[in-house]
C-alpha cells in the first residue's frame, strides 16, 4: 500500500514542459509573497483599503472561481436527476474539476480573512452568524466539498482497487448529488446576497435587489461554458488517455452544452433587460459606467448568447468555442463589476489589484492545474478503470 | 416513493435543517432601554477633547490637538481612531462634526458577521470580539457608514471602531468623549429621551436648526444622532442611505434558504423518479456504460 502511494507521488512525463516552466517559477514567488502575507498582514502585500475592503483574492478567486465551478452540480442535475445519459463520459472530470475548483478557490477565502486561525469558528462553538450570508457561504462550501468528494470517491476507491468500497460509495452518489445540487443553488445565489446590503457603494447599474438570482442564473451557463472551456483543453493536453471512442461523442456534448448555455443567456439577458427598464435606468448610460455595463450585457451576454444558439443550429462547434470563451470573460467581468469595478465607484481612490495579489491568484490556479493533472493521469477520470473488473 | 427513497429525504432534509434552523431569533431587545448619544452640531467648538479622551481610555493614538492641524484636512475614523473630528465651511459658517460608529438599532455589521464577532448589545452599543472574528470584513462591506477599520498592517490584525465605551457603561459611567465634552454637545442617554430633547430643540427654536434628525430614520435609525443648522449633505453626511434597515435587505434571501433546503432535495427526487423511477443499481452509478446506452458496447 505505502509502496504503491510513493509509485503514485512520482511525477510522470516530462518535467520542462512549457506549462512547468511558467507555473513552477509562479509557484514559488507566491509562496514568497503568502510568507509575507501572513508575517507582515495583508497590507504589505495587497492594494486593499479601509475602503476596499475585498480586492482580487475575494473577487476574483473566491466569488469568480465559484461561479465557474458552477458546471458540477449542473452535469449532476443533468445526468443523476434527469438521466440524460449522454452527459455520463463527462460526470467524472466535471466533478473532479469542480471538487477542486472549490477546494483552491473557496480555500482562497482562508488567505484573504485576516485571522484564518479563527476559521473554524463558524463550524464550532458558540458563535454561530445565523443572520450572516457570509455564514451559511461558510457551511455551504464545506458541505459541498464534502458532497462532491464523496460524489468523486468512487474514482478513488477504483484507483486503489478498493472494489467493495466502491461499490459502497457509488450507492450514496444520488443523495450527495442532490445535497449538492440543493447548495449549490444556495451558495451561488448567496455570493450574490453578499453584495445586498452594500447597496449605497455599488454602482446602481449593478446593485439590484435581485442580486441572488442573478448570480444563480449566471452560474448555470457559466458553468456550462466552462466545461466546454475545460473540455477542449483536456482533449488536447490528455488525448491519450481519453477513449477514443468519447472523442466523437464529446462534440455532440458540446452541441447539447451549447443549447442550454444559451438559454441560460436569454434568461439572464432577460432578467438584466427587465430589471433595467423596471428601476427606469435610462438615465445611468450616458456615462462611462453606462457603457461598461453595455459592453458587459451586450457584448458579453447577448452576443454569446446568439453565438451558442447559431453555432447549435449550424453545428460550428468553433462558434461555439468562441461563445464560450466569451460566454466565460463575461461572467469574470460581471463579477468583477459587482465585487471590485463599480465598488465605491464615486470615490476618487480607486482599487487596483497589485502584482503580488495576481501572482498569488495565478498561484492558487496552477496548483489547482497541477492537481488536477496529478489526478487525471493517475484516476480512472477519463476512461473507466478495466483494471477494477 | 420506496423506503430506500423516504430515508434518503429525510435525510437530505436532516441536512438541511441543521443549516437552515434557528434562522433569524426573536428580537428580545426594549427599545426605550437603548442608548445612544445625541450630537448637537451646532454646540461644538472644534476642541478635540472627545479625541483625546477617545485615544486615551482605548489605548489608541492620542492625537496632538493644538499642533496636528487636523482640521485643515476631512479625516475619516481609521484603524488607529475610533472617532474624529471635522470642520465643515457652510453657508452658516464653520460647522464641526464628530464621526465614529452609528450604533444603528438593526446594525448590517452585526448582521454581516459570519461569527457574531460583531455583535449588537442588548443596550444598543455594536461592540467586536476578537476571540470570535475570522477578519472576512464582510462587516466593512456592509456598514453604510464605512465605519469598520480593519489593521492591514498586522499578523493578526484588528476590526477597529467605536464601542460606545461598553465597558465604561457596563459600570455605571458615560462614555470617555461624552465626558469630556466641555460645550454639551455630546449628550449621553436613552434613544427615547435623546430624541425627545432633540425634538424639543428644534421646535423651541426652529430657525437654529433644520428639521430634521439625522440617525431618527436613516438606515433604519441610529443609537448616534445628530442636530444641525445646515442641510446634512453640507456636513458630510450621506443623505441617500435611506430608511430601510440593512439588515432587510438579506432577510428574504435569508428566509428563503430553508424553503429551497426543503423543497428543492424534494423536487429533484421527484423529477428523478419521473424521468425513470429508482430501481436499484441504475441510480447513482458512476460508471460510463450507463444502462441506457447499453448497445454500444
Ligand atoms: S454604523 Fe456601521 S459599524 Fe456602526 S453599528 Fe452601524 S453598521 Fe455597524
Ligand atoms: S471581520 Fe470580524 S467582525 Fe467583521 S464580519 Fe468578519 S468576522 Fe465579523
Amino acid at each position: 500500500m505505502v509502496h504503491f502511494v510513493i509509485q503514485e507521488m512520482k511525477p510522470r512525463g516530462p518535467w520542462l514542459t512549457p506549462f512547468n516552466i511558467i507555473s513552477i517559477p509562479v509557484i514559488l514567488t507566491g509562496l514568497v509573497i503568502l510568507y509575507f502575507r501572513f508575517v507582515y498582514g495583508l497590507g504589505s502585500v495587497t492594494n486593499l483599503s479601509q475602503d476596499t475592503a475585498w480586492g482580487l483574492w475575494l473577487g476574483f478567486d473566491v466569488v469568480t472561481g465559484v461561479a465557474l465551478a458552477g458546471g458540477a452540480y449542473v452535469i449532476t442535475f443533468v445526468v443523476y436527476v434527469m438521466k440524460v445519459e449522454k452527459y455520463h463520459s463527462i460526470v467524472r472530470v466535471t466533478v473532479l474539476n469542480g471538487l477542486l475548483a472549490y477546494s483552491f478557490y473557496a480555500g482562497a477565502l482562508l488567505l484573504d480573512i485576516g485571522r484564518p486561525w479563527h476559521a473554524f469558528n463558524p463550524y464550532i462553538g458558540n458563535s454561530f452568524g445565523f443572520s450572516s450570508v457570509l455564514f451559511l457561504i461558510c457551511w455551504h462550501f464545506l458541505l459541498y466539498m464534502v458532497a462532491e468528494f464523496i460524489e468523486f470517491s468512487p474514482v478513488v476507491a477504483e484507483w486503489l482497487h478498493w472494489e467493495k468500497a466502491r461499490r459502497i460509495l457509488k450507492r450514496l452518489t444520488l443523495t450527495t448529488v442532490i445535497l449538492g445540487i440543493t447548495l449549490s443553488l444556495l451558495h451561488q445565489s448567496g455570493l450574490g446576497a453578499l453584495f445586498l446590503m452594500a447597496k449605497p457603494k455599488i454602482h446602481p447599474l449593478w446593485w439590484s435587489e435581485f442580486l441572488p438570482i442573478l448570480f444563480f442564473v449566471s452560474s448555470i451557463y457559466a458553468g456550462l461554458a466552462m466545461i466546454i472551456f475545460e473540455g477542449t483543453v483536456s482533449h488536447k493536453v490528455f488525448r491519450d488517455l481519453i477513449d477514443p471512442k468519447s472523442h466523437h461523442s464529446f462534440d455532440d456534448i458540446i452541441f447539447g452544452l451549447a443549447k442550454g448555455a444559451a438559454i441560460g443567456m436569454f434568461v439572464y439577458y432577460f432578467l438584466k433587460a427587465l430589471l433595467f427598464i423596471h428601476d427606469k435606468q435610462w438615465t445611468l448610460i450616458s456615462d462611462g459606467w453606462g457603457y461598461w455595463y453595455l459592453l458587459e450585457v451586450i457584448g458579453f451576454v447577448l452576443v454569446p448568447g446568439f453565438m451558442f444558439a447559431f453555432g447549435f443550429r449550424n453545428r460550428s462547434l468553433k462558434t461555439i468555442k468562441v461563445a464560450a470563451v466569451m460566454a466565460l470573460l463575461g461572467v469574470v467581468l460581471n463579477r468583477l463589476n459587482v465585487s471590485i469595478i463599480s465598488f465605491n465607484w464615486y470615490s476618487q481612490a480607486h482599487y487596483y489589484p497589485s502584482w503580488q495579489e495576481i501572482v498569488v491568484t495565478l498561484t492558487v490556479i496552477f496548483t489547482e492545474i497541477w492537481v488536477f493533472r496529478w489526478v487525471v493521469t493517475r484516476m480512472p477520470v477519463f476512461t473507466s478503470d478495466h483494471r477494477a473488473r | 416513493m420506496d423506503r430506500r427513497g423516504f430515508i434518503k429525504t429525510t435525510l437530505v432534509a436532516g441536512t438541511a435543517a441543521l443549516a437552515g434552523n434557528q434562522l433569524c431569533a426573536q428580537d428580545t431587545r426594549q427599545p426605550e432601554e437603548f442608548v445612544g448619544i445625541l450630537v448637537d452640531t451646532t454646540r461644538c467648538i472644534g476642541c478635540r477633547a472627545c479625541e483625546i479622551a477617545c485615544g486615551e481610555v482605548h489605548d489608541l493614538m492620542v492625537p496632538d490637538v493644538l499642533n496636528d492641524g487636523a482640521l485643515e484636512k476631512h479625516r475619516d475614523t481609521s484603524d488607529k481612531q475610533w472617532m474624529v473630528v471635522n470642520k465643515f465651511e457652510t453657508e452658516k459658517g464653520e460647522v464641526f462634526v464628530k464621526k465614529q460608529c452609528m450604533h444603528c438599532y438593526q446594525a448590517a455589521c452585526a448582521t454581516a458577521c459570519p461569527t457574531e464577532a460583531m455583535n449588537q448589545t442588548m443596550k444598543g452599543p455594536v461592540i467586536w470580539d476578537g476571540d470570535k472574528c475570522i477578519g472576512c470584513r464582510f462587516c466593512m462591506v456592509s456598514c453604510p457608514f464605512g465605519v469598520p477599520k480593519f489593521e492591514y498592517n498586522e499578523w493578526n490584525p484588528k476590526i477597529q471602531k467605536c464601542t460606545m465605551c461598553f465597558e465604561r457603561l457596563e459600570v455605571g459611567q458615560k462614555p470617555a468623549c461624552v465626558a469630556a465634552c466641555p460645550t454639551d454637545t455630546l449628550m449621553f442617554g436613552t434613544r427615547v429621551q435623546n430624541l425627545e430633547i432633540a425634538r424639543h430643540r428644534i421646535y423651541s427654536h426652529p430657525d437654529q436648526y433644520v428639521h430634521q434628525i439625522y440617525g431618527e430614520h436613516e438606515a433604519g435609525g441610529t443609537g448616534y444622532i445628530y442636530l444641525s443648522a445646515v442641510p446634512f449633505e453640507q456636513i458630510g453626511f450621506r443623505t441617500d442611505l435611506g430608511n430601510t434597515p440593512y439588515p432587510e435587505y438579506t432577510k428574504e434571501f435569508l428566509y428563503g434558504v430553508p424553503m429551497v433546503l426543503f423543497g428543492v432535495p424534494a423536487l429533484l427526487l421527484g423529477l428523478n423518479a419521473l424521468v425513470g423511477g429508482s430501481e436499484e443499481g441504475s441510480e447513482g452509478s458512476f460508471d460510463f456504460e450507463a444502462k441506457g446506452d447499453g448497445g454500444e458496447r
